[in-house]
């Protein structure tokens, strides 16, 4: 209860925090290009014929979309607490009357505005280049969007927050989260959609999270989805998120008491 | 003499980060495994689009692993001796002992850029040292002693480029102190001289081959190696290398003019 009333005015600091740091917000958004860089590679491939479905105006859907999935699914906070735990930092935290994840959680939602504002114009380009011939349709397939991309974004934050809470037993837990970040490239449709994954691969990412946090959803927007589909994979993509976030509730809960027993 | 001097310096500078860098001997492990990792997902998209077709913007399979060969030994390049600089550079311009630098009898530019090398990165050469072989194989000749004459200038070449850049992104930090993760908006650039430079269209050709000479690092290397490089490319890439250089050491004379401390 006490954190619903205090939600909004950590929405409003977060929001306050994104706006002061615009220009290191630009840069992050910036780094976030891989999508852009596929694009031209398989608009090559594509010059001549489709493969498997995908037309030159299907990969520049794609692609953009996947650029701006990204965008507003993105989360920090394993860095946060490796920092927080490296410097001793996150004892004030804890001080604080309300639980750590829930000013984990504002602090990295509240960047989505800002970073909506960014992705929007190419989502626009994305519409105006390929003439609306990808965008999907009817009022379901809408509907579910928005639950698709929360989704997306809480499986991203309680896999930084579990990652992030190892750092209380191995001081340092970044190249963990770089393990992850492998597997999110590979796995996730940000490089190459998973349709055009070889036949013995192709399988795979439905048994991993990484397709959810960005693959699913930008096959949701450019409406290569069948509502029945959709459907299936979005209770597939929110029993990761329950998943995610109970393991780390654990991990943070029990990480927590050696935490208290280093700091003494 | 003063050549002398300061490649005494640069072994010295070499050795300090080797001594650091032998304290953390599992990085040694996970930066290995990590550099592995990252040349297979260079790999994959290409090995999934030659699927498709035998020839992409010109280049066959063989060919454009010839570019990824050097892609995955200047980004060890990148990643190990130039971006660890950078850190600690714009670590010094945030905190102010930049001062403590320039204050040391020998060139700053010289001290700065070889301030931090991150010596387990050099995996990242065994691992183009593979990926050629690979490229080699696939293509079924090896290259002549002539090609890789011209490939190592413009390897050299290349080299410059990707430093005198690097040397700009410094003097943009003198201004904008704020930003400290110029670093990654500098790699995830980079990541786009992954594909044949043939690749890309329109203005971003431009910018790749002009602005952010991306093609002149992995490309026309490329090319050199195959022996497809005309003089025209070779004599443009080695008076363009030398262009960078000038107008780098210029920025940096002007940046280090104008830089006022941190406390003044």
């Amino acid at each position: 209860m006490r954190a619903l009333r205090a939600l909004p005015t950590l929405m409003h600091v977060g929001v306050s925090q994104a706006v002061a740091y615009r220009a290191e917000m630009l840069v992050w958004v910036l780094t976030t290009t891989m999508p852009l860089i596929m694009l031209p590679l398989w608009h090559a491939v594509a010059e001549e014929a489709p493969i498997r479905g995908f037309g030159q105006s299907r990969f520049t859907a794609y692609f953009l979309a996947a650029f701006v999935v990204r965008q507003v699914v993105g989360a920090w906070a394993s860095w946060t607490i490796n920092y927080e735990v490296r410097t001793g930092a996150l004892s004030q935290r804890l001080l604080r009357p309300l639980h750590p994840l829930w000013t984990y959680a504002t602090e990295n939602l509240a960047s989505i505005p800002m970073r909506a504002a960014i992705a929007l114009p190419v989502g626009v380009a994305a519409f105006l280049l390929t003439g609306g011939a990808h965008l999907v349709r009817g009022p379901a397939m809408w509907a579910m969007i928005p639950f698709a991309l929360f989704g997306a974004w809480c499986i991203t934050f309680f896999a930084h927050v579990t990652i992030g809470a190892l750092s209380l037993w191995m001081h340092q837990s970044i190249k963990v989260m770089d393990v992850w970040s492998a597997g999110f490239f590979v796995f996730s449709g940000y490089l190459v959609p998973v349709a055009l994954f070889p036949e013995w691969l192709r399988d795979v990412p439905a048994y991993l999270p990484f397709v959810y946090q960005l693959g699913f959803p930008v096959d949701l927007l450019t409406g290569a989805l069948t509502e029945g589909e959709a459907l299936r994979q979005l209770g597939v993509q929110w029993l990761w998120v329950l998943g995610l976030a109970g393991l780390s509730a654990l991990v943070w809960r029990r990480g927590l008491r050696r935490y208290g027993a280093f700091g003494g | 003499m003063r050549v002398a001097r300061h490649a005494r310096l640069l072994g010295t500078q070499l050795k300090l980060s080797l001594v650091v860098a032998m304290q953390y001997r599992w990085d040694f492990i996970i930066d290995g495994v990590m550099s592995v990792f990252w040349t297979i997902t260079a790999l994959v998209p290409l090995y999934l689009v030659f699927q498709e077709r035998p020839v992409i913007a010109g280049w066959r399979y063989g060919e454009a692993l010839v570019v990824v060969g050097w892609f995955t030994l200047l980004d060890g390049v990148l990643k190990g001796a130039i971006n660890p600089s950078l850190t600690t550079v714009i670590e010094h311009i945030r905190s102010g002992t930049l001062d403590f630098v320039l204050l040391k009898p020998a060139d700053a530019q010289f001290l700065v850029s070889t301030a931090r090398f991150a010596p387990w990165r050099s995996l990242s050469l065994l691992a183009a040292g593979a990926v050629f072989a690979y490229a080699f194989a696939q293509i079924g000749a090896p290259p002549s002693p002539g090609a890789v004459l011209t490939s190592l200038a413009m390897l050299v070449a290349g080299l410059t480029v990707l430093y005198s850049l690097w040397i700009v992104v410094v003097a943009v930090a003198f201004r904008a102190v704020r930003i400290d993760n110029l670093r990654y908006l500098f790699e995830a650039i980079f990541d786009a001289a992954r594909w044949p430079a043939s690749v890309f269209k329109g203005v971003v050709s431009f910018l790749f081959t002009f602005v952010i000479p991306l093609a002149l690092m992995t490309t026309y290397p490329a090319e050199a190696l195959l022996g497809r490089l005309t003089p025209e490319r070779f004599g443009g890439a080695l008076l363009g290398a030398a262009l960078f250089a000038v107008l780098a050491r210029v920025v940096w004379r002007r940046s280090i003019a104008n830089y006022t401390s941190a406390s003044s």
